[in-house]
C-alpha cells in the first residue's frame, strides 16, 4: 500500500491526539446541555499512511476531524487533552495555534475535503478564480502562474480543460467533487483530512475519488486521514482503521486485521453486515440504536446492544489496551485477563 | 395557549411590543368615554399648550387634542383591523385554494397573483379615493385596502401549506385514511395559526401606513378623526408656522407608538416561527 | 442565449401585462365611480357665475371632450390608449390648457432625481453596513447600529419627514421649509448647490427610512451566509477576510437584494410623494397635492398612469440586469 509505514524517519506521528476530550456546550432557553462527542481519544498518525476512521452516524467522527485540523469554534470546546502536529521535526500544539500559524499551516501543510462537495465552491466564482483565491493567500503568485499551477495539476487529475473557466454549477457532482480534492491539494500538504469523500456519489464515481485520493497519497507521500462509514472504502484505501463508537475509540488496527479478526463484538457487527459476494447469508444488523452523547452509558458505552456484555461493563470503561502489535481494543471481554478464554466468542 | 406563554417568557420583543400594544388599546376603549363628540368643535379654548386641563391641549378648531387622538386611535385601528380581515380572508383562501388543489388550478392563480404583486397600489389607491373623495367612509376604506392587500399573503400561505403537505405527518395521516378536511384542522392549523398571527400583524402595519398615507394626501374619511386625518388637519391649519408643535405632535407621537408596538410583536412572532429556533425549543422541552 | 429566453421573455410578459391591466384600470375607476367629474366641475364652474343655457350645453361638450368621456366606453378606451402611446394626457383643469403632460414633464424631474439618488444610495449603504455587521456581530459598532437602525427602521416614511421638518426647519433652522433650488435653472454653481441644499433633508429622509431596512435585511442575510459551506471552506483554508467579504459573501447576498430593489421601488416611491408633500418640495408629490384639492382630474390619472408605468419600467430594468450578477441564470 504504502512504504512510510517501514520510513524509519518517520517514526514520530505526523499529528496525535492525547487523551482528548472535545464537547459541545450550549446554553438555551435556561438548559445547559453538554454533548460528548469526542471523549478521552488518544490516537497518533503516522507520516505517509492512509488512517481511516470508522464509525455509525453520530459517534463523533466529524467532531474529532475538526479537532485533529484545529477547527474549533463555540460551542465546540476543547475540555481536556491536547492535540500536537509535527512537521518536519518540530512539534506545535494545535490548540495554541494563532492566527498567522493557522496561515502558514493550512493548505500548505494541513487541508481538508470536506463532505458533500455540492456547495463548497463559491457559486459566483469560476474554478479558475476561486483556485487563484487560495492557492494566492499562500504562495506569492500572479494570476497567470496560479493559472498554469491549476490547470497542470487538473490535467493530471484527469479533469477537463474546460473546468478552468466553469462556474460549480456547470460541473456535474463528480466533477466538483474531484475538483473540490484538487483545491484541498494543490500545494501538496503534508496532511490531508478527508470528511466523506465519496458519500452522496455513485460507485463509478466513487471508485474515480478513490482512486484520486491513492493517487494523491503515492506521488506526494502524504498522509490521509480519512472518514466514512463506509467500510468498502476503507478496505480499499486505508491502511489502519479506528472505529468509533459514541464518541470513543473502540478499536484500532491494521485494515486486514480489522477485517479477518475484528475483536470488539462493534467491530465484529460491522464487518459482518458487510455484503460478500459469495455467501448469501441473511445480514444481521445491531439491535438498538446509539446512545445520545450528552447522556451516554455507563461503562462501557456498547454494553446495552451487545449480546456479550458481562456484570463488568456497565459499571466500568474498559481501558484502551494494545492486544498485538499495532492492534489496540477497548473491550472488557477481550483485554481482561480472567476473561481472555472466552476472548475467541465471536458471532 | 402554551404559544403564548412561550412568547410572553422567552421573547422580550413580543413583551414589550405586547405592552405598547395593551397601552393603545387602553386608548381606544378611553374614546368611549370622551367627553366630547368626535366632530364636536368649539368645545374648548382654542390653541391651548398642554395644561392640566386638556393633557394635549387645543387645536384651532377647539378640539381637545387628548380625546381626538384617543377616537383617532380607534378609528385608524377599525380601518386596519377591516382591511386586514378581507385581505387576509382572501389571501388564506386564495392560498389554500392553490395550495390544497396543486396541479393546473395552482399555476393558474399562481400566476395572476402575481400580477397582482407587481402592480404598484398606492398609485391606483389614491387614484381611486381622489375620484370617491368626500364619499369615502371609515369603513369603504378599510375595504379598499383589504382588496389591495391579498396578493402577498397568498404566496405566502400556499407555500405553507405546499411546505406542510409535504411534511412526513401529513403522509402518515393521509396514509392512514385520515380524511382531508380532519387533517387540515388538526394536524395543520397548530402550525398555521402562530404563522397567521404574524403575517396578520405584519398586514396591520401596511393598512395602517396606507390609511395615514392617504389622509396626509387628504384623501381619507376626512370628516372622522383619525391619526393620518389629524396630521393633514395639523398641516392645514398650519400648526408648525404658528407654533402649535402639539397638534402634530400628538398624531405623529402616536403614529409611532403603535407601528413600534406592532412591529415588535411581529419580529417576537417570527423568532419563534424561525425553524432554527424552534429546533433548539423542541430539543430542550424534551 | 436561448436560456435567457426563459429568463427574459416571461419578465417582459408580465411587464406588459402589468402596463396593460395598470393603463385598464386608470381608465376605468374615473368611470366607475359615483362621481362625475364634469358635472362636479360644471358645479364648480356655474357657482360663481349664471350662465345662459347653450353656455352650460356648450361647456357641458367641451368638458366632455377634454375629459375624453364622448362615445361609446368601447371608443372612450380606444382614443385613451391612443392617447397614452403619444403621451397626451389631456389638459390640467385648474392650469387650463396647459397639458398635463407638461405639468407633469417639469415635476417629474424633482422626484425621479431625489427617488433615483436617494434609493441607490440607501440601497448601497445599507448593503455594505449590513454585511460588515453581520460578518463582525459582536464589535461594538455593529451592535449599536442594528439597535439603533432597529428603532428607525418601523417609523413611516412621514412620521420621519415630519420629524426631520420640525428638527431641522423649525427648531434649528438650518434649511428651508419650501422649494426645490434657488434661482434660475442652469449649470451655475449657486443653481445646483442650491439644489443640494433644498434636497438635503428630503433625500435625508428618505435614505435613513430605506438605509435601515436594507441594513437589516443585509446583516440578516450574511448572517445565515457565513455558515453556508464555501464560506466556511475559504475560512478553513485561512483566506484573508477582506476576499471573503467582498469575493464570497457580499458576492452571494447581492442577489437576492437586487431583485429586493426592484420590488421595492413602488413603496419607496409612495414614502418619496409624501415626502416631497411633507417638505414642499416640487415634485409629483405636491403637483398630486394640489390638483387632489382642485379636483384636477387629469392630472390625477396622469400621475397615476405615469407612476404605474415609471414603477413597472424601473422594476423591470433591475430585474433584468439580474442575470449580469448570478452566474447560474447566465450560463446554464
Amino acid at each position: 500500500m504504502t512504504q512510510a509505514a517501514t520510513n524509519p524517519k518517520a517514526s514520530a506521528p505526523i499529528v496525535k491526539a492525547d487523551a482528548l476530550k472535545a464537547y459541545y456546550v450550549t446554553n438555551a432557553y435556561g438548559v445547559e446541555r453538554t454533548v460528548r462527542a469526542v471523549d478521552n481519544i488518544s490516537m497518533s498518525i503516522a507520516a505517509g499512511e492512509i488512517y481511516g476512521l470508522a464509525g455509525e452516524s453520530g459517534c463523533g467522527k466529524s467532531t474529532l476531524l475538526k479537532v485533529l485540523l484545529g477547527e474549533f469554534q463555540p460551542p465546540l470546546t476543547v475540555v481536556g487533552g491536547a492535540v500536537t502536529y509535527n512537521f518536519e521535526g518540530k512539534e506545535q500544539d494545535a490548540s495554541a495555534m494563532t492566527a498567522e500559524d493557522y496561515r502558514r499551516l493550512r493548505w500548505s501543510k494541513v487541508s481538508y475535503v470536506p463532505q458533500g462537495s455540492m456547495h463548497v465552491l463559491n457559486p459566483v466564482r469560476r474554478i479558475q478564480d476561486t483556485f487563484h483565491d487560495f492557492i494566492s493567500t499562500h504562495r506569492d503568485v500572479t494570476k497567470a502562474e496560479s493559472f498554469k499551477m491549476t490547470s497542470d495539476y487538473l490535467r493530471d487529475l484527469g479533469l477537463p480543460e474546460k473546468v478552468m473557466r466553469s462556474y460549480p454549477h456547470q460541473l456535474s457532482g463528480g466533477m466538483r467533487q474531484r475538483a473540490t480534492i484538487a483545491l484541498a491539494t494543490i500545494l501538496f500538504p503534508k496532511l490531508i483530512f478527508a470528511d466523506e469523500p465519496t458519500t452522496a456519489l455513485d460507485v463509478v464515481v466513487q471508485r474515480g475519488v478513490i482512486g484520486l485520493l491513492k493517487d494523491i497519497q503515492q506521488k506526494e507521500g502524504s498522509t490521509v486521514v480519512l472518514i466514512t462509514h463506509d467500510l468498502g472504502v476503507h478496505a480499499n484505501l486505508a491502511d489502519r482503521i479506528g472505529v468509533l463508537y459514541a464518541g470513543k475509540l473502540v478499536e484500532e488496527a491494521p485494515t486486514r486485521t480489522i477485517l479477518k479478526t475484528p475483536k470488539h463484538p462493534y467491530t465484529q457487527f460491522l464487518i459482518n453486515s458487510l455484503p460478500d459476494f459469495e455467501e448469501r447469508t441473511v445480514r444481521e444488523t445491531i439491535p438498538g440504536r446509539p446512545p445520545a452523547l450528552d447522556n451516554p452509558p455507563p461503562g462501557c458505552r456498547f454494553h446495552p446492544r451487545c449480546p456479550l456484555a458481562i456484570d463488568v461493563c456497565s459499571q466500568v470503561e474498559p481501558p484502551m489496551i494494545e492486544i498485538a502489535p499495532k492492534h489496540r481494543v477497548a473491550c472488557h471481554l477481550v483485554t481482561d485477563v480472567s476473561t481472555v478464554k472466552d476472548s475467541h466468542a465471536s458471532l | 395557549m402554551q404559544t403564548l406563554r412561550d412568547l410572553v417568557r422567552y421573547s422580550p420583543s413580543f413583551r414589550y411590543g405586547g405592552i405598547i400594544l395593551l397601552v393603545v388599546l387602553l386608548f381606544l376603549l378611553l374614546s368611549f368615554f370622551s367627553p366630547y363628540e368626535s366632530d364636536e368643535r368649539r368645545a374648548v379654548p382654542r390653541n391651548e399648550p398642554p395644561s392640566v386641563q386638556h393633557l394635549m391641549g387645543t387645536t384651532s378648531q377647539g378640539q381637545d387634542v387628548f380625546w381626538m387622538l384617543t377616537f383617532a386611535i380607534r378609528n385608524t385601528l377599525i380601518v386596519a383591523g377591516l382591511a386586514v380581515v378581507i385581505g387576509r380572508g382572501i389571501g388564506v383562501v386564495l392560498g389554500m385554494i392553490s395550495g390544497y388543489l396543486g396541479g393546473t388550478w395552482d399555476r393558474i392563480l399562481s400566476a395572476i397573483v402575481d400580477s397582482f404583486i407587481v402592480i404598484p397600489r398606492l398609485p391606483l389607491l389614491i387614484l381611486i379615493a381622489a375620484m370617491l373623495r368626500g364619499q369615502i367612509t371609515l369603513i369603504g376604506l378599510g375595504i379598499m385596502l383589504g382588496l389591495l392587500d391579498w396578493a402577498f399573503p397568498s404566496k405566502r400561505y400556499r407555500a405553507q401549506i405546499l411546505s406542510l403537505r409535504e411534511r412526513d405527518f401529513t403522509h402518515t395521516a393521509v396514509f392512514s385514511g385520515m380524511r382531508t378536511f380532519k387533517i387540515v384542522m388538526r394536524e395543520h392549523l397548530p402550525f398555521i395559526i402562530p404563522f397567521l398571527l404574524a403575517d396578520v400583524v405584519s398586514g396591520f402595519l401596511f393598512a395602517i401606513g396606507m390609511e395615514v398615507t392617504l389622509a396626509i394626501l387628504g384623501l381619507a374619511d376626512m370628516g372622522s378623526q383619525s391619526i393620518g386625518t389629524m396630521i393633514y388637519w395639523g398641516n392645514y391649519y398650519q400648526a408648525l408656522l404658528t407654533n402649535r408643535v402639539w397638534v402634530l405632535a400628538a398624531p405623529i407621537a402616536a403614529s409611532i407608538v403603535v407601528v413600534v408596538g406592532f412591529y415588535l410583536v411581529s419580529i417576537g412572532l417570527t423568532t419563534y416561527l424561525d425553524p432554527r429556533t424552534r429546533v433548539v425549543r423542541l430539543q430542550v422541552k424534551n | 442565449m436561448k436560456l435567457l429566453k426563459s429568463f427574459i421573455l416571461p419578465r417582459i410578459v408580465q411587464y406588459l401585462i402589468v402596463i396593460f391591466v395598470g393603463v385598464t384600470l386608470t381608465f376605468l375607476i374615473p368611470r366607475l365611480s359615483p362621481v362625475n367629474p364634469i358635472d362636479s366641475a360644471m358645479g364648480r364652474l356655474t357657482a360663481f357665475q349664471t350662465m345662459s343655457p347653450e353656455a352650460t350645453v356648450a361647456l357641458r361638450e367641451s368638458l366632455t371632450d377634454l375629459y375624453g368621456m364622448n362615445g361609446s366606453m368601447l371608443e372612450q378606451y380606444l382614443s385613451f390608449w391612443r392617447r397614452v402611446l403619444v403621451f397626451d394626457l389631456g389638459p390640467s383643469f385648474t392650469n387650463f390648457p396647459t397639458p398635463v403632460s407638461e405639468l407633469i414633464g417639469t415635476s417629474i424631474w424633482w422626484t425621479a432625481g431625489l427617488l433615483g439618488f436617494s434609493t441607490i444610495l440607501a440601497w448601497f449603504m445599507g448593503l455594505i453596513m449590513g454585511t460588515l455587521a453581520g460578518y463582525f456581530p459582536n464589535k461594538w459598532w455593529s451592535r449599536s447600529a442594528e439597535n439603533t437602525l432597529i428603532t428607525i427602521y418601523p417609523v413611516p416614511y412621514y412620521i420621519l419627514a415630519f420629524i426631520l421638518l420640525m428638527l431641522f426647519t423649525y427648531y434649528w433652522p438650518i434649511f428651508p421649509l419650501v422649494g426645490g433650488a434657488r434661482g434660475t435653472p442652469g449649470f451655475t454653481w449657486s443653481y445646483i448647490s442650491s439644489i443640494f441644499y433644498y434636497g438635503f433633508l428630503p433625500a435625508l429622509s428618505i435614505i435613513i427610512s430605506a438605509l435601515s431596512f436594507r441594513f437589516i435585511i443585509s446583516k440578516a442575510l450574511t448572517s445565515s451566509e457565513r455558515s453556508s459551506d464555501y464560506v466556511k471552506f475559504a475560512e478553513m483554508a485561512a483566506l484573508p477576510k477582506r476576499k471573503i467579504l467582498f469575493s464570497y459573501l457580499i458576492r452571494n447576498t447581492l442577489l437576492p437584494q437586487v431583485t429586493d430593489l426592484g420590488l421595492s421601488l413602488g413603496t419607496v416611491f409612495g414614502g418619496a410623494l409624501i415626502t416631497e408633500v411633507v417638505f414642499g418640495y416640487p415634485g409629483l408629490g405636491t403637483l398630486l397635492l394640489g390638483a387632489i384639492n382642485a379636483a384636477d382630474f387629469n392630472v390625477i390619472m396622469g400621475i397615476t398612469l405615469l407612476s404605474i408605468i415609471g414603477i413597472a419600467t424601473a422594476s423591470l430594468l433591475v430585474d433584468l440586469s439580474y442575470p449580469l450578477f448570478d452566474p447560474r441564470v447566465r450560463y446554464e
